[in-house]
């Protein structure tokens, strides 16, 4: 293990930690992504599909932990690595210029932390009923328990939770966009050819991603979505 | 010309605990300047004025004055060797400046670059990189036949971008987290493409990647500022390279054997 930890702990090695983990994460955000569109698809389908989930039982937990495992590991990666980098300029300069650097790469750690704050709120509002029990009663109270379809559109029939939603998926583009191109280059392809490519398909990729989520949440907002009876 | 300048201005070195010292930027009015003039001639005229006026001349790192040596280095607005791409502030001339322009010049600013005086910083931590394995450590012996080794061109042509860095510090200078990676890639790279260069590759890409470490530089966010700061105009494929080798060389290296191994030799 210790071989493991110096890897961890060498430059390089903490920014491959973030690629991998970026990557998996980027995994579980598309995934999230084709589970929600569901939601087009009316309230029996996207019942069904929570209540398969739900039914995983134990190899729901093992997914849970292995995702919270995955997403510590990003953010303390990301914070031990931005904390050196911010040491590594003791002095700024006073005359600030950006040649190249696009403004979701210089805004990593800002938007990364903005949708860190998100998710928690996320979790607060969907997974544990926090912030709007009223809401996450609906979901018990329907069919088998598992209503999510009235939970969500009631949620997002208030402009201001869908706004937030939607904000936090301009936020998440952002991030998207720099991290999946820059994951590529740290875990070492570049290519005259590709690289190209792969900066192009990072921003489409991202807009797909964000815009998809945000759709969701504008179209029950509109009423393309109806709400629960 | 009629230029006004700030500058930086610093007495004392810069230590660990008190990196800035006492150091501040000054501003001087500068006239008569010829568009002409390469920038550090700008800098030598000031200098010049400000001896007669009985000041302490601007202290400014400088060798070959022909964009060779990597002495060379400042800040100028906020870019690495100012405002003209794959140029070294020496070769870089005062025709690129508006008459009547305000320029700020500042040194490189780094952790592992800590000022000496004014705008000259001790880029030191680089030797010791080089030292740490940028070479190629067997004897080579009398000179081969020039095609005994036959070496693609392609794998020449990369080997040889790489290596035009001539060290001088502006990747670090110009990067959002002052690293070093454009640097310490080119070594790699300079290496790795070639036979002599492959046999060493794991020992080299890992004792590269510590020295790199120890000296404090920050980590590459790959926003490129460096490629479009280095004077030789050094691809950032080197950064991808080097992440490769280093992974490689981590994921072949074997634990420290208890056994004694390799004979007496």
């Amino acid at each position: 293990m210790t071989w493991l930890c110096d890897f961890w702990r060498s430059s390089i090695g903490g920014k491959v930690t973030m690629a991998v983990t970026g990557l998996l994460l980027f995994g579980f955000v598309v995934a999230h992504l084709l589970g929600n569109l569901k939601l087009l698809a009316g309230p029996d389908s996207i019942n069904a599909y929570a209540k398969m989930l739900h039914d995983l039982g134990p190899l729901l937990w093992v997914a849970r932990i292995g995702l919270l495992v995955i997403f510590v590991l990003h953010v303390v990666t990301a914070i031990r690595l931005s904390s050196a980098n911010k040491a590594a300029r003791p002095v700024r300069y006073s005359k600030e210029a950006t040649m190249q650097a696009t403004l979701a790469s210089r805004s990593m750690v800002l938007s990364g932390l903005t949708v860190l704050v998100f998710l928690i709120y996320h979790l607060l509002h969907f997974t544990l009923g926090v912030t709007n029990p009223e809401h996450f009663q609906k979901k018990a109270a329907g069919a088998q328990g598992f209503d999510v379809y009235a939970m969500v559109t009631a949620s997002f029939a208030n402009p201001a939770i869908a706004l937030t939603y939607v904000a936090a998926q301009v936020v998440l583009f952002f991030h998207l966009s720099h991290g999946m191109q820059s994951l590529a280059h740290t875990l070492g392809l570049h290519h005259a050819r590709y690289t190209p490519m792969i900066k192009k398909l990072s921003f489409l990729l991202a807009l797909l991603i964000a815009g998809g989520n945000a759709f969701l949440a504008l179209s029950v907002l509109t009423g393309i979505v109806k709400g629960a009876a | 010309m009629k230029l006004t300048l700030h500058i930086w201005r610093q007495q004392k070195r810069s230590t660990k605990d008190n990196f800035a010292q006492d150091g501040k930027m000054v501003r001087y009015e500068l006239d008569h300047v010829s568009p002409d003039m390469s920038f550090l001639e700008m800098l030598d005229v000031l200098n010049e004025q400000l001896t007669r006026k009985g000041e302490e001349p601007v202290v400014f790192d400088h060798d070959c004055r022909e964009g060779i040596c990597g002495s060379c280095s400042l800040m100028i607005n906020g870019e690495a060797h100012g405002p003209q791409s794959g140029t070294t502030t020496c070769q870089l001339h005062m025709r690129s400046f508006q008459d009547g322009a305000e320029i700020w010049i500042e040194p490189w600013r780094a952790a592992a670059f800590p000022v000496i005086k004014d705008l000259m910083v001790d880029r030191s931590a680089f030797d010791r990189i080089v030292q740490a394995g940028a070479f190629i450590s067997v004897n080579t012996g009398a000179p081969q036949d020039a095609n005994a080794i036959p070496v693609p061109k392609a794998d020449a042509d990369k080997a040889f971008d790489a290596a035009t860095c001539i060290g001088c510090g502006a990747c670090v200078a110009a990067c959002k987290n002052a690293s070093a990676m454009l640097f310490v890639g080119a070594k790699v790279s300079h290496f790795v493409h070639l036979p002599q260069g492959r046999v060493e590759r794991e020992t080299r890409a890992r004792k590269l990647v510590a020295q790199m470490d120890a000296e404090g530089f920050g980590n590459c966010t790959n926003q490129y500022e460096c490629e479009a700061a280095c004077p030789k105009d050094i691809p950032v494929r080197v950064i991808a390279e080097m992440n490769r080798e280093f992974v490689r060389a981590k994921a072949v290296e074997e634990p420290p054997s208890k056994k004694r191994v390799g004979g007496d030799g």
